[in-house]
């Protein structure tokens, strides 16, 4: 039989989005053709929340149009088919980060995904779940690791867990190009240490961090890992087995879903021995007036009615981003990221925190104005119709280490354009001039 | 450059937000009592912290440190030389003009006879995210006055 030479083309998906293609994009997404204050709206907010393509939108109304029911409950036709709907969306939004069915838990965003985590681990240390759960218990003399980079949904939970449990909280440092110092990571993660959890990438830095070697660090010591990966699954190819973390979060309102819903990956084995976080309803198998036995992941953690349309409407989101090729969708993020940092750098009195230019960082950059406060920036740049965010973006403790309490960041996505960006460098370089600062 | 622009920054808070009459904080020394308050803006970090002296039911001493956008700061410099002087009374019949006219949406126009720098701050109440910069400072005067029990 004569052997059959596949030809290597370079399929569309190994180059990024082309300008012609964010355009059609574009076209999906309603608000982004508005105006705001007489202008054409530029978001440059997507890092914070991200807009809502056509088929998203559908999908939660046709939801709510033909299917709408509680789910897991009741024998009825419209039952079966919300039942189908909500567990065909946790199908598409895991296999769009390579998990199985059974390890994707619906939460109503990352920070209660890690919440949830967080509580079956004091919940564990309190001794519930018997010996299966006795890994997940920490207490005095053990160590939990953040790093300083953290949002502060990945910060606060294990400040409390730790002061529930008498654990102690540890952060790897972060150096003046916004990295983590991994050099000093032996120092921090010990034998001591039940759990390292960190993000994937900076929401406000751009940093996008080394998992492997923090897992390999962390597994080393035996310690579980928990990614927070909200500015990764909008953004990047992620695959959980890959990237072999014991824990993952996101949100659903940064990866083009509704508000109200995210998820949490963890490991089958882990899921199953954990405690419950939220007890109740739909995630139980006998109960008796004392005490009750409990489904196995992913209904364990889904106790009380679900938010369903949400769900549908995610999983609508996962398949748009699939079906557009994540690869791409990074690729022309990345390009964005490393104009702005360029076009920032050349503009007088800016600093840019985070990556300098030619280094990898995700399609999004902060940066302080010398002489202006985020808080006007953010207003002068609102009235030319363009939308970024102020503040600390929920990381404090980042922008203390940097000697700021505010910055102004400007984050983009696939349907972000190379004019809009520009735009946006154009209106940054009368910042200063306008508010006399010099 | 549009007018809502124009009409939030005008020169004179531009002015105020570097010249920041009243700013450093310093001890007070004076008659009387003394109180102080510090405010902060969790949403942004607007920060500040305010000194009041009062003795005879007269405010004769207005300093402050902060640190944060031209509105809030240029607000805290206008507020020291609009209050320095005054009668207690009259300086909480001002604050509360102030925050009537902020957060009136635009509805109310401040009266510049009684307000006089501080009615350049009118066109904040249009933006409503902006009226807390505008009122951090007065916030802590009304604070600062109350812990001064005078
Ligand atoms: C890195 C990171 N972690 C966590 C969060 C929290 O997400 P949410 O507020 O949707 O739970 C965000 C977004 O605000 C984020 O950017």
């Amino acid at each position: 039989m004569p052997v059959v030479e596949t030809p290597v083309t370079l399929t569309p998906s190994d180059a990024g989005l082309t300008d012609a293609e964010v355009h059609r994009i574009r076209n999906d997404f309603p608000i982004l053709g508005t105006e705001v204050n007489g202008k054409p709206l530029v978001y440059l907010d997507s890092g914070a929340t991200s807009q809502n393509p056509v088929s998203v939108m559908e999908a939660e109304q046709e939801f709510y149009e033909q299917r709408n029911a509680a789910v897991h409950r009741g024998a009825h036709t419209l039952a079966v088919e919300a039942t189908d709907a909500y567990e065909d969306a946790r199908a598409a939004v895991a296999r769009f980060i390579g998990a199985r069915t059974d390890e994707l838990v619906w939460t109503s965003n990352a920070t209660e995904g890690i919440n949830l985590v967080a509580y079956a681990m004091s919940n564990a240390a309190a001794g519930r779940g018997g010996d299966a759960a006795r890994r997940f218990a920490v207490g005095p003399g053990d160590t939990l690791v953040v790093t300083e980079m953290e949002h502060h949904a990945n910060l606060i939970p294990w400040q409390e867990l730790a002061a529930r449990t008498g654990a102690e909280l540890r952060f790897l440092p972060v150096d003046d190009d916004g990295a983590l110092r991994l050099e000093e990571a032996a120092a921090v993660i010990t034998p001591a240490t039940k759990l390292v959890a960190f993000s994937h990438a900076s929401n406000v830095l751009g940093t996008i961090n080394p998992v492997a070697e923090i897992v390999r660090l962390a597994q080393s010591v035996g310690a579980l890992t928990l990614l927070d990966a909200c500015q990764s699954v909008p953004h990047l190819p992620v695959d959980v087995k890959d990237l072999d973390v014991d824990f993952l979060v996101f949100s659903g309102h940064k990866m083009l879903g509704p508000t109200g819903i995210g998820a949490l990956y963890g490991r089958a084995e882990l899921l199953n021995a954990m405690p419950p976080f939220l007890t109740g309803g739909s995630m139980i198998t006998t109960v008796t007036m004392e005490r009750a036995e409990y489904l196995p992941s992913p209904n364990r953690f889904e106790a009380g009615t679900q938010r369903i349309s949400q769900a549908v409407a995610l999983g609508a989101a996962a398949n748009y981003l699939a079906e557009t090729g994540m690869s791409r969708v990074e690729a022309w993020e990345s390009a964005l990221g490393a104009r702005l940092v360029e076009g920032l750098g050349a503009i007088p009195g800016i600093r840019v925190l985070g990556p300098r230019a030619g280094v990898p960082r995700i399609g999004l950059a902060a940066f302080d104005v010398d002489g202006v406060h985020a808080h006007d920036v953010g207003q002068f740049l609102d009235d030319r119709g363009i939308a970024v965010r102020v503040g600390h973006h929920c990381a404090q403790p980042l922008h203390r280490r940097f000697g700021l309490t505010a910055t102004t960041r400007a984050s983009t996505y696939l349907y972000t354009t190379t004019d809009e960006v520009d735009a946006f460098l154009e209106a940054v370089a009368h910042v200063r001039p306008f508010f006399g600062a010099n | 450059m549009s007018t809502g622009l124009e009409q939030l920054y005008q020169q004179i808070i531009l002015d105020h937000a570097k010249a920041r009459h009243g700013s450093p904080l310093r001890e007070y020394d004076g008659a009387g009592r003394v109180g102080e308050s510090h405010q902060l803006n969790p949403v942004c970090g607007d920060e500040i912290t305010l000194r009041a002296g009062v003795a005879d039911g007269t405010l004769t001493s207005v300093t402050w440190d902060g640190a944060g956008c031209a509105i809030s700061m240029a607000s805290a410099s206008v507020l020291t030389d609009l209050v320095q002087g005054l009668p207690r009374d009259e300086v909480i019949a001002l604050v509360d003009a102030f925050r009537e006219v902020l957060r009136s949406r635009g509805r109310i126009e401040a009266d510049e006879e009684v307000l006089g720098d501080a009615a350049a701050f009118s066109g904040v109440s249009r933006f409503p995210a902006r009226v807390k910069c505008a009122m951090l400072a007065w916030v802590a005067l009304e604070e600062s006055l109350l812990a001064a029990n005078a």
